[in-house]
């Protein structure tokens, strides 16, 4: 569904990732870890087009899209849940859902998503006029992940989801990611928190410095000397 | 012994209530055309945060439009009413090509450079077409025809609220309405609120935010055009340099509602308009100008993020 070939990006003359390959089979949650800067975060920019790829190539369900400008690549289906959420602070709750439709005309599909993630984290439904600046951090993920799904994405991406939140609303995120994915999108998943991630993926890569250093499937990682190492914080 | 009663009655018998009134619907009518024009300071501020210095020359050339106007529709004969009308289309569509065209020259090509850039680029962009309009045109002010029909209606309150001024404050109001509303309701509104609020997120949501500045420079513009046909029937006579001080205290406006806030600069204005016009009116007419700057001075120094604005930290 989603091919990264050799993808190197820049931010001026320092270079953030080196030919990075992933690859994400349509149905699959796919994980990417890797400690602060390793250029997480810059993948997932670079895959939605909104920092320029200077060599390689992405493709998305066989289409070349690092050359697309960032509303075709979303028109295509790919949304993403940015690091840091982007709520915008000042719009209610509802209209940032109605934002996340922006490129869909369907009336009658929006409302129908809009009661599917109402379902998923109801307390939105009871924040619906409130700012979105006014809710607190947890809030602020469930109306990021649900302006995504607004979209009806095809490949869902999603940066560190579960930064500085409470352990009981990690979970309850995480369990709407493999929800979500049961649903048939596509997930792919940027995490610090490599423990958690890799339990709820199919597979994962791993990445430092810009580049990618491993890939396997979830739980061989898991379970992986070194990686258990690095991001797992050793034995446990 | 006089009581403080006694006291407060004189006083407010030696108001002269007529020229109070005839001072605030000046200020009104003064403050109006700031509101219109400030909108399109403010509201490219919120988006790209360029101070869009040739913004004043778009007011300037929606009033020249108006009169160009004027003089080909009078000589075929149009009734005053319809001239003000056509006139005031024409300007509205003329000048938002002017809009977009000046951000595609002048403002795209210097996204992403440093904010300096395009800010001298602006300030090109307006003695260009200030100088533009001195070669086609004149240099001299040149007279504006009486367009606005009588108001039978304005008679008992004549002496403080003339026709002109009646159309540009009804007009004004209308106006900025409407463009509430629409900010408020439509798809693009809530897509320019976005982008303004995070232009990052709202790219990827999928709006595209090159689109939407163009729209936020035509908006500004169209908004400009009406001030400078109102304005240009309300005094009678315009010349190439109007926009420049429009701009300037159509700016300070901005800066006193806070900029980025479109409520902020309706209200600026219309403040800015009634404090010019009782300054005017109570300490000496010379004072005027000198006030507005002294206000935009003030605001930077003890209240930089302006009565509505939100202070620079709240802006994540
Ligand atoms: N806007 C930027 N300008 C310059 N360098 C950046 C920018 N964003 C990220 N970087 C650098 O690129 C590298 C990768 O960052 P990032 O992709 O944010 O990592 P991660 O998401 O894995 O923490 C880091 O060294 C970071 O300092
Ligand atoms: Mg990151």
């Amino acid at each position: 569904m989603l091919e990264l070939r050799g993808v190197c990006t820049y931010y001026g003359n320092i270079q953030a990732l080196w030919d990075v390959d992933i690859r994400i089979d349509e149905g699959e949650i796919v994980t990417l870890v890797g400690a602060n800067g390793a250029g997480k975060t810059t993948t997932l920019m670079s895959i939605c087009g909104v920092t320029p790829v200077q060599r390689g190539e992405i493709f998305f369900n066989g289409q070349t899209i690092h050359t697309q400008k960032t509303d075709r690549i979303v028109r295509m289906g790919v949304s993403q849940v940015p690091e840091g959420r982007l709520i915008f602070p000042e719009l209610t709750v509802m209209e940032n859902l109605e934002l996340g439709a922006y490129l869909r005309r369907d009336k009658q599909g929006i409302q129908e998503d809009l009661e599917h993630v109402f379902s998923l984290f109801p307390i939105l439904a009871t924040r619906s006029g409130q700012a979105g600046g006014t809710l607190s951090g947890g809030e602020q993920q469930m109306l990021a992940i649900s302006r995504a799904l607004m979209a009806r994405p095809r490949l869902l991406l999603l940066d560190e989801p579960s930064l500085g939140l409470a352990p009981i609303i990690i979970h309850q995120i995480f369990n709407i990611i493999r929800k979500v994915n049961e649903s048939g999108t596509t997930i792919f998943l940027v995490e610090q928190n490599a423990s958690q991630a890799l339990k709820v993926a199919h597979r994962g890569y791993v990445m430092e410095n810009g580049h990618i250093t491993m890939q396997d499937e979830g739980d061989k990682l898991l379970r992986n000397e070194a990686v258990r190492k690095a991001y797992l914080g050793s034995v446990d | 012994m006089p009581s403080p009663g006694f006291a407060m009655s004189t006083f407010f018998a030696e108001i002269d209530w007529r020229y109070l009134g005839e001072l605030f619907f000046s200020g009104l009518t003064k403050g109006s055309i700031y509101a219109l024009i400030s909108l399109g300071y403010t509201m490219v501020y919120g988006i790209i945060e360029l101070i869009n210095f040739a913004h004043g020359e778009i007011y300037m050339i929606g009033a020249f439009t108006g009169l160009v106007m004027a003089g080909v529709l009078g000589s075929l004969g149009f009734p005053a009413v319809g001239i003000l009308i056509l006139g005031a289309v024409a300007a509205v569509v003329y000048c938002s090509a002017y809009g977009y065209t000046m951000e595609k020259i002048a403002y795209r090509p210097l996204r992403g450079a440093q904010r300096l850039s395009p800010l001298i680029s602006a300030i090109g962009v307006s003695i260009f077409l200030q100088n533009y309009v001195l070669i086609a045109q004149s240099g001299e002010f040149l007279r504006y025809p009486n367009l606005i029909p009588d108001m039978p209606f304005l008679q008992p309150i004549s002496y403080m609220l003339r026709p002109s001024s009646f159309l540009i404050i009804v007009t004004s109001a209308v106006v900025m309405v409407i463009l509430t509303l629409f900010i408020k309701y439509t798809r693009l509104g809530k897509a320019m609120r976005a982008t303004a609020q995070n232009r990052k997120m709202a790219m990827l949501l999928g709006i595209d935010a090159d689109r939407i500045i163009s729209a936020t420079f035509v908006i500004g513009s169209a908004l400009a055009a009406i001030g400078g046909i109102l304005i240009a029937s309300h005094t009678q006579q315009i010349n190439f340099n109007i926009g420049f001080l429009a701009g300037i205290k159509a700016f300070t406006a901005a800066v006193l509602g806070g900029i980025g806030s479109i409520p902020g600069a309706m209200l600026g204005g219309l403040v800015l308009g009634c404090c010019e016009s009782f300054a005017s009116g109570y300490i000496s007419c010379d004072y005027e100008d000198m006030f507005a700057f002294a206000i935009l001075i003030l605001i930077l120094i003890f209240r930089p993020s302006g009565l509505l604005g939100k202070p620079k930290s709240m802006k994540v």
